[in-house]
Formats: C-alpha cells, sequence, structure tokens
C-alpha cells in the first residue's frame, strides 16, 4: 500500500515536470506571435507603419520583459542603463549571470533556446560575436543610426555592432606610488615600489590580453607581432615590479597592487567608484601605446522577445543611451558623431581621460587569432613560475 | 495500532491483503515487492548519478572526439597532449602529488595527537572545524592569504619587524609552490577528516599486548601500527590527489594562468573572454583529467578494500 501511495506521489511529481516543461516554451511562442508583425524577421524599422518605432514600443510594451545576460551594473553604466530602459518603457528586464563572460553568453543562447529565458540580446567581444554569426545564431539588426557606427566596426551583413569600448590604461595610487608612471617603459623600472596587477590570465580575460598587446606595442611589437608583449611581462617579473594575482579593487584597497593595467572605463567605474579613490586613483593612457577595443552588441535570433531585444538596441544606439556609456567612462561607438553633432553630455566627456592623438588601430580577427595562439602558448612559460 | 503492538505482531503480518487473492499470487507479490523495494529506495541516488555523472561523462568523451564543426578527429586529443596543454596536465600532477604527500603526512600527526587526547572539546572542535575548512576554497582562500601573507600582508609586516620577511628569503605566495603552500590551508583539514575514523580503529588492546611482549614504542609502531595504518593513510593520499588535482579557482585568482594547470586551462576555453571557438580543446583536457582520476579511483579502491582488512 505504501508501495502504491509512493508510486502515486511519484507520477504527480513527473506529471507536474512535465507540465512546466510543456508550458515554458508555449508561453514564449504565444508572446511572438501576439501582434500583426513578426518582429524576429524585422531588420530595421520604418518610418511608419507596422514596423515604425511607435509600433515597435507598442511590441516590446506588450512581451512586458527583455532578458540580458553578463551585464555587471559597476560596468560602463548598465546598471543605470538597465534601470532607465526598465523606467522608460516599463519593461522588466531580467539579468541573467552579470559576471559572465563573452563565452558564457553564447554556452546560454546554445543552451537555452526555446526557453522564456533565453538571452535576447548579448554584449560580446568580436571574435565571439563573429563565431556566433558563423553558427547562425544571430538576427540581423540595423538600428535606426547605423550610419553612425564606423564602418570597420559592424558586420556588414548587421550580424554584430560594436557598441563601446576604452583604451589600455594605467592605473596608479598616487598615495602610496611617488611617481605614477604614464609608460609601459617607465613601469619596467625596479626600485620605485611599483606593484602592478592585471586583472587576470590573459588567456581568459580581454582586458588582461588587451594589456599584453598594449605591452607589445610599446616595445617594437605590432597587431602582427604580440611576442614582444609576453617579454615585456617577463621583464617587468623579472624586475620584481609584477604581481600576478588577479587584480581589482580588493588587491587595490589592500595594497596588494598600486598599480593595475585596465580598461580605462573599469578604472572609473570600479576603482574610481571607491570610497576616497576618486582623487586618489589616476588612471593615464599610456604615452607609448594606445590599444583599444570595442564589444559588440547583437540580437539571438531565437530572442523569446523579439520587440523587446530591437527597442533595447534601439535604445542603446539612441542620443540617450550612447550618453549613459559615456557617464560610465567608457566610449560609446558614436561618439565621433555625438561630438561632431554637439550631442555629447559635455561633463562626461570632460571626465575621460584624453585618448592619444592619431589613428587607433584594431586587429583583425586572423590577427587576433595568431595572437592568442601566442600568448596561450608562451605566457606560462615565459612567466616562469613553474615547477 | 500503538507501537508496541505493531513490534509484537511483526512485520509482513500487520496487514492482511485486501480482497481474496490466491495463495500463489500473493507469494508472488510479495517476492515482487521484496525486490522492487530496495530498488526503489536506491531509484533517486541511480537517477541522480546517470543524469549528474554518466551523461556529462559521456559528453565528455564524445566532445573531445569532435571537431568545432562536429566531425569526429583526434586532432583535440593530439593537441592537448603537446605544448602548454601537456605541461598543464604536468604541473597539475605534480601540485596535486605535492599536496597529497605533505598534508596527508601532517594530516596524519596533527590528527593521532588529537585522537589521543583526553580533551573531548578540543576532539569535536577540531573534528567540526576540519568539515568547514577542507571545504574552503576559491577566490575568499586566495584573498585571505594575499591579505596575511601577501608581499604587503598583515603576518608579513610583522615578520618584517623581527626582520623575518619571508619574501625577502625566497618566498613568493605567487608562484608554483605559493599555490602548494595555500592548497595546505584545506588539505590539512581533509586528511584530518578521512584518517581520523582509523586511527580509532588501532585498539589500545594491540598496544597493551604488545608492551607486555616487551616491545618498545618504535617496535610497536614499526610491526602493528604502521602496518595496520598504512592502507588507509595511503587512501587519504589519493583522496587528497584528487581534490588538489581537479580545484581550479584558488590557483586561478592567485596566479592569474602564470602556474599554468589542467583545470585552468579548460577554464580559458570554456568559460573566457579570450578564445573562442576551442570548447572541444577543453573537454579533450576533460578527458585526460577522467582518466588521471580513474586511475587515482581504482588505486583508492583497491588500497581501501586493503585496509578493511584490520579495520573493522
Amino acid at each position: 500500500m505504501a508501495l502504491r501511495k509512493l508510486k502515486a506521489v511519484l507520477l504527480a511529481g513527473a506529471t507536474t515536470v512535465g507540465l512546466v516543461a510543456v508550458a515554458i516554451p508555449g508561453s514564449a511562442a504565444t508572446v511572438r506571435h501576439a501582434s500583426g508583425v513578426n518582429w524576429s524577421t524585422v531588420t530595421t524599422l520604418t518610418k511608419s507603419g507596422p514596423t515604425s518605432m511607435a509600433a515597435l514600443v507598442a511590441a516590446a510594451k506588450k512581451e512586458g520583459h527583455l532578458n540580458v545576460i553578463a551585464l555587471p551594473n559597476n560596468w560602463a553604466n548598465y546598471g543605470a542603463i538597465i534601470s532607465s530602459f526598465s523606467k522608460l518603457y516599463h519593461i522588466s528586464v531580467n539579468s541573467a549571470n552579470p559576471d559572465g563572460s563573452s563565452q558564457d553568453e553564447l554556452n546560454a543562447i546554445k543552451s537555452d533556446a526555446g526557453r522564456s529565458d533565453d538571452p535576447d540580446v548579448i554584449d560580446v567581444g568580436q571574435s565571439f560575436a563573429i563565431e556566433a554569426a558563423n553558427q547562425g545564431y544571430l538576427a540581423p539588426y540595423r538600428v535606426t543610426t547605423w550610419a553612425a557606427i564606423p564602418a570597420g566596426q559592424k558586420a556588414p551583413g548587421a550580424d554584430w555592432y560594436g557598441d563601446y569600448g576604452g583604451y589600455v590604461a594605467i592605473g596608479c595610487d598616487s598615495k602610496t606610488v611617488k611617481v605614477c608612471p604614464t609608460s609601459f617603459k617607465q613601469m619596467l623600472k625596479p626600485g620605485m615600489g611599483y606593484k602592478i596587477g592585471i586583472n587576470n590570465n590573459p588567456t581568459e580575460s580581454a582586458a588582461a590580453f588587451a594589456a599584453v598587446w598594449g605591452a607589445a606595442l610599446a616595445s617594437g611589437g605590432s597587431l602582427n607581432n604580440i611576442k614582444p608583449g609576453v617579454d615585456w611581462f617577463q621583464k617587468l617579473n623579472k624586475a620584481g615590479n609584477f604581481v600576478p594575482t588577479v587584480a581589482g579593487t580588493a588587491t587595490v584597497q589592500s595594497g596588494a597592487t598600486n598599480i593595475v593595467i585596465w580598461w580605462d572605463y573599469l578604472q572609473a567605474s570600479e576603482i574610481q567608484a571607491l570610497p576616497g579613490y576618486a582623487k586618489r586613483w589616476k588612471v593615464a593612457i599610456p604615452t607609448d601605446a594606445s590599444f583599444a577595443e570595442y564589444y559588440d552588441q547583437a540580437i539571438n535570433k531565437g530572442a523569446p522577445d523579439p520587440a523587446a531585444a530591437r527597442l533595447w538596441e534601439e535604445y542603446l544606439y539612441s542620443t540617450a543611451g550612447q550618453n549613459l556609456w559615456l557617464a560610465g567612462e567608457a566610449r560609446p561607438i558614436e561618439l565621433p558623431y555625438l561630438v561632431a553633432n554637439h550631442l555629447a553630455n559635455a561633463k562626461a566627456l570632460a571626465a575621460l581621460p584624453a585618448a592619444p592623438a592619431g589613428v587607433t588601430n584594431f586587429p583583425t580577427q586572423a590577427q587576433s587569432k595568431a595572437a592568442k595562439a601566442i600568448v596561450a602558448a608562451d605566457w606560462p612559460t615565459e612567466m616562469g613560475s613553474d615547477a | 495500532m500503538t507501537v508496541t503492538e505493531a513490534l509484537a505482531s511483526g512485520p509482513g503480518s500487520s496487514v492482511p491483503e485486501a480482497g481474496g487473492h490466491a495463495v500463489t499470487t500473493q507469494a508472488r507479490n510479495k517476492g515482487l515487492r521484496r525486490a522492487v523495494r530496495p530498488a526503489l529506495a536506491m531509484a533517486p541516488f541511480v537517477i541522480y548519478t546517470v543524469l549528474g555523472l554518466g551523461i556529462p561523462t559521456l559528453a565528455v568523451i564524445e566532445e573531445a572526439f569532435r571537431s568545432d564543426t562536429g566531425k569526429l578527429t583526434l586532432a583535440n586529443v593530439h593537441t592537448v597532449m603537446h605544448g602548454t596543454y601537456r605541461l598543464g596536465f604536468l604541473n597539475s600532477i605534480l601540485l596535486a602529488a605535492i599536496t597529497s604527500v605533505v598534508p596527508g603526512i601532517l594530516g596524519v600527526f596533527l590528527a593521532y595527537a588529537i585522537e589521543t587526547s583526553r580533551s573531548g572539546v578540543l576532539r569535536r572542535l577540531v573534528a567540526t572545524a576540519s568539515g568547514v575548512l577542507a571545504n574552503f576554497g576559491g577566490i575568499n582562500l586566495t584573498f585571505m592569504f594575499i591579505a596575511t601573507l601577501g608581499s604587503t600582508g598583515v603576518l608579513t609586516a610583522w615578520l618584517s619587524v623581527a626582520h623575518l620577511n619571508p619574501w625577502n628569503h625566497g618566498f613568493n605566495l605567487y608562484s608554483f609552490y605559493g599555490v602548494a603552500f595555500v592548497y595546505l590551508y584545506f588539505q590539512i583539514p581533509l586528511m584530518v577528516l578521512v584518517i581520523t575514523p582509523a586511527l580509532g580503529g588501532l585498539r589500545p588492546a594491540w598496544r597493551e599486548a604488545a608492551e607486555n611482549l616487551g616491545a618498545s614504542s618504535f617496535r610497536y609502531w614499526r610491526t602493528v601500527g604502521i602496518p595496520v595504518l598504512l592502507p588507509s593513510v595511503l587512501g587519504g593520499m589519493l583522496l587528497l590527489f584528487g581534490s588538489a588535482f581537479a580545484a581550479y579557482a584558488t590557483a586561478d585568482t592567485l596566479t592569474a594562468g602564470t602556474v599554468t594547470l589542467a583545470p585552468i586551462q579548460i577554464g580559458e576555453v570554456l568559460n573566457g573572454n579570450v578564445i573562442s571557438g576551442e570548447e572541444n580543446i577543453g573537454y579533450a583536457i576533460g578527458l585526460g583529467m577522467l582518466i588521471v582520476l580513474t586511475i587515482t579511483m581504482v588505486l583508492y579502491s583497491l588500497v581501501r578494500r586493503r585496509a578493511s582488512r584490520w579495520l573493522r
């Protein structure tokens, strides 16, 4: 009898699980076809008619939610961006795995496909955007301000588009370091009390990888040759100036690292945002290397909220959205356009560390791939703390 | 029915079968029930193991032999047996070996000291603390060590007042041996946890018997204590090996890849921000780790079998 009861419970449990499993994709499907327009196939807005901005807003409001992933609140001002978008359009934003990586984002759109919490939009490093596009996971979309995005920073087919970025910068605790270095060359000087860190393993973190690339540009390397960057870190290590732990707010506050090579906007939003560090933490773009990189936006082809996803992109590439990134001391992709048309927030613009003169070049996909292979192979051996 | 009644009536006789079943059917049902019941009790565990361990393991093995485009290939396995990935395996095995033998030995002495102490409070305290500390790791542990023994750490500062700054005497927390040192923090308590029951099995009567026969303390340990304990100690060390071999976050956050280890390399390809499209290399490294751990587990179970001969 006990057995029969147990069986019944098990059966009931299994049925409930089954029902939930059926219900989730079902609810997503109804949302998709609620309006007359199938927003998941819309590639750009029209001035009027069923695919106008007004229609998009109405459809997105009807969906009522948006799934974003890997957007930390204190990263490029995403906390404020999410809350102002949510308030403006009355759309609740479900922010998953805020500390996730680009690879986590791709894993999510692959494994969550068909679920109502599948990410609608992603914000990833360029090589990840290209990979996702090649595998057919992205829905092409041209925002209204498409023309203001520089040609080299968007996929010709509009699968992905650059969003914001920054320069490799040297942050320095002016309270404990007597002379703050402003170039890679100066950082090699021994006996200055420099305790220099990067934010992670360069084969895991894009910012740390960029630090190696900056070092390469400063010491005879090029976008075709990252090896001098690895050699530079080896020299830094031998000079006793390198602290190989994962640098961040904790190591800065404890004094374990008094200099951090990191994106300029993260120096601002993470370290200068600490109490007492706004003036104390000096940020400089190295005089002997300007290396910049942009992240990319893209819409998931199987987005459960296709209208909200497109509205999110329109918002990010509006003057308001671009200025919000700027307020986080990230450089929005349309910054030159904003400056030329006097649309940029002057105060936020003045707070940015001065950009180096001249043209900043970006590595091609082939150059990136070659550089990654070299760093992956040489970083552990050259840094020489293996047994 | 009260408890005493239930006890008095005994199992099987309390509830008569409803309806008028034939005796043979009843017997068959009983036999079936006897076979099904234990299986049913095991079912949650079996389902959990298959879903949580079996299927992922098979997926790792399968993906290790597939290219990025899904074709069957041996290229991943070949790649991870060479260059930096080979170095990762060698480092991981060496690190796991050091951090199983050293804390293994230290743990035995510590556990013995506690087991033979008369303070029951101390014994309970250490048992609880070991249970907590054995599971303490990752970024918290890293930062704890940086704050105490980093170049600007609190303990470092105190020691330098006494001119004993370890950093001036070849100590480097951010190196291979630095990682090994940090691992002691959770490996020693883990050894204490696994070896304490074995020490409890060492009966005082054996020692008394040996002493009555005129054996010295040294002789007792050489011919009785160590031979009885050795399989358990080796078993414990193999367990520590597995724990150190698979540890990831502590080493990763402490050394930022300057000490390359197999699990860190998996992290680079499976959840990084830099390397894209090489997930299958990660699966191949995973396969290599599975092989090493399988060997460890087989050795562990062989050693366990030997150990259980004496300690019941």
